[in-house]
């Protein structure tokens, strides 16, 4: 389907990302540009295949039920844009 | 020095010939000279170069000589590296100060390696040229008018214009391999999971591998020594034993079976690069090789297949940078969601943001079959093909990348055509196996690049082809005129 300026702003909303109205057309072209190439996809029959996700087909190992962790609040905290009292500051939320 | 292998300059720091601080010194004066040029670096860490050079230095007086003892390493920008910038190429990432080091580079430093600084990077490893980095393009050290290839471009241009002997890199749809074929060095992407990618800031994580970049196949296999192994902290990494690749090297190639399949030489493929890697494959029949033509029907699908799944993955990878834990905030965001969304569009660069537009749509409700289930089964198909070949064959082989080094700014406009810069290298990340590409001769000035593809845990079989070939060629010795 042809991707225009009301779904190019439905993906970028759900990606949390600020699209102005002076992008949308530029945008969507390319992304329909994108999605064309990408449509070649309905050429294969797959219909008895099944859907691969990692090459080798291993499952996730387990490890012993211990903590590992070592406590880097104070490590990490400094790199954010803002925080107080050990917390992450963002805007108020509830009013 | 600076014209001499990482495998030589290891034989000149066990002979005293030099220290690891003279060496160390050489290169950074290289960097300092040649980079402005260049744009291969993002950050050199000068300090922490020369005092692990002499920290190398005293351990090399006390006999202590382990992989990498001294040798100076460039490290991709998107390996997490304690106490120093970690870009990844990205505005998002300017002020990001890594609080941890990636496995990879952890693995290289305790075989003794000097890391010189953080090369430049198509930013979030999306793209084929360098041109998507927030520090700016880099340049190609052949010919400064055109682009390295990406992601990892600084470090195949910095290595070719010698300004590191070695560089560490990522290949998610042929990051390492197709730069290395542009600037005429080697570089391997191993087996999915035979390097941790703990650290590494992920983009696609079911395609990215970290591997070597060097000026010989027997450099590659010297860094892969030290880089690969199971690590605990990332559950894909293989728990399988690390193949001896430097004791592999020699072996004849009397007998190997070479498979050249006809997808890798198209009709619409430029005569000169088809003609490149066809003399590639002659120069090992030469040595006793044989030539299998064989079809890998679906790896015509593997581009769109590819511009589904490693969007979608990084639509879901790059959530985490939402302006409140670390990285890029906007100003004044007057509540929350502005708060996201402005970091978010200020902070990502056009082709980051179209990338997460395009899995975000690929992964929404409606669509998900259509695209991403749909991608993931043309994934089996082209899996099952590759491991149908390697029923008969020990390696396939074709060229790296179907034209050389572009003009910049040729393709920036136009991302479709960008992303078939990888048309011969995407196949083998999806399929996760190991593939390197080793220069193979010039067109028109510019160098050209042959791959090699191996069975899963083949790296020491792919490297060994390389450095046969190697042994019998001099284009790996080449180096670009204008940087002495």
């Amino acid at each position: 389907m042809a991707i225009d300026s009301k779904v190019v702003a439905r993906a970028a909303h759900l990606a949390r990302l600020r699209v102005d109205d002076s992008e949308t057309a530029e945008l969507s072209a390319r992304l329909n540009d994108i999605l064309g190439m990408v449509d070649q996809l309905q050429q294969a029959d797959v219909d008895q295949v099944e859907p691969l996700a990692h090459p080798l087909e291993v499952s996730q190992p387990l490890r012993d039920d211990r903590v590992t962790e070592p406590d880097v609040r104070d490590k990490v905290l400094p790199l954010a844009p803002a925080s107080e009292d050990g917390c992450f500051l963002v805007p108020r939320v509830i009013e | 020095m600076h014209d001499k292998t990482l495998t030589e300059l290891k034989a000149g720091l066990q002979a005293g010939d030099f220290s690891s601080r003279e060496l160390t010194e050489h290169f950074l004066e290289r960097i300092k000279r040649h980079d402005g040029e260049l744009n291969s670096f993002i950050t050199v860490t000068e300090e922490q170069a020369l005092r692990q050079a002499d920290a190398a230095d005293q351990a090399i007086a006390a006999g202590d000589h382990r992989l990498l003892t001294g040798l100076p390493i460039a490290h991709k920008d998107i390996f997490c590296t304690e106490g120093v910038r970690t870009s990844c190429g990205s505005r998002m990432l300017d002020n990001f100060i890594a609080p941890y080091t990636a496995t990879a580079v952890e693995k290289m430093a305790a075989e003794g390696a000097v890391m010189l600084g953080k090369t430049n990077m198509d930013e979030f490893a999306m793209g084929s040229s360098n041109e998507t980095s927030f520090y700016g393009p880099v340049k190609n050290p052949w010919d400064t008018e055109r682009v390295p290839g990406g992601s990892s471009g600084g470090a195949a241009a910095g290595l070719a214009a010698r300004l590191a002997p070695g560089a560490t890199g990522t290949d998610t749809g042929g990051s390492i391999r197709q730069p290395a074929a542009l600037n005429g060095v080697t570089g391997l992407k191993p087996t999915y999971g035979r390097v941790s990618r703990w650290g590494m800031i992920a983009f696609a994580s079911s395609l990215d591998q970290a591997g070597p970049l060097g000026l010989s196949a027997a450099d590659c296999a010297l860094m892969l020594q030290a880089m690969a192994g199971h690590d605990e902290k990332d559950s894909t990494c293989l728990n399988e034993p690390v193949d001896d690749y430097l004791g592999a090297l020699d072996q004849s190639v009397d007998g190997l079976k070479i498979g050249v399949p006809e997808e890798f030489f198209p009709d619409n493929l430029d005569g000169a690069i088809a003609d490149n890697a066809r003399e590639a494959m002659r120069e090992l029949e030469k040595q006793g090789a044989k030539l299998v033509k064989l079809s890998l029907p679906s790896i015509k699908l593997s581009v769109p297949a590819y511009y589904v799944i490693a969007p979608a993955e990084a639509s879901s990878n790059l959530s985490r940078f939402d302006g409140v834990r670390f990285g890029y905030r906007c100003e004044d965001p007057k509540d929350l969601e502005d708060l996201y969304k402005r970091s978010r569009s200020e902070g990502f660069g056009a082709e980051v943001k179209r990338r997460i537009l395009v899995g975000t749509y690929a992964l929404s409700a409606g669509y998900y079959d259509a695209y991403y289930k749909r991608a993931q089964k043309v994934r089996r198909l082209i899996r099952d093909d590759f491991s149908r070949a390697f029923k008969d064959v020990d390696v396939i082989m074709g060229p790296t990348s179907p034209e050389t080094a572009f003009k910049l700014g040729a393709k920036a406009d136009d991302p479709v055509n960008m992303y078939m810069a990888d048309v011969f290298t995407i196949a083998v990340n999806l399929a996760g196996l190991p593939a390197l590409s080793m220069p193979s001769g010039f067109i028109n000035g510019l160098p050209a690049g042959t791959q090699v593809i191996g069975n899963y845990f083949q790296e020491g079989r792919i490297l060994n082809v390389a450095h046969r070939y190697q042994m019998a060629t001099d284009w790996h010795q080449q180096a670009p005129g204008g940087f002495a």
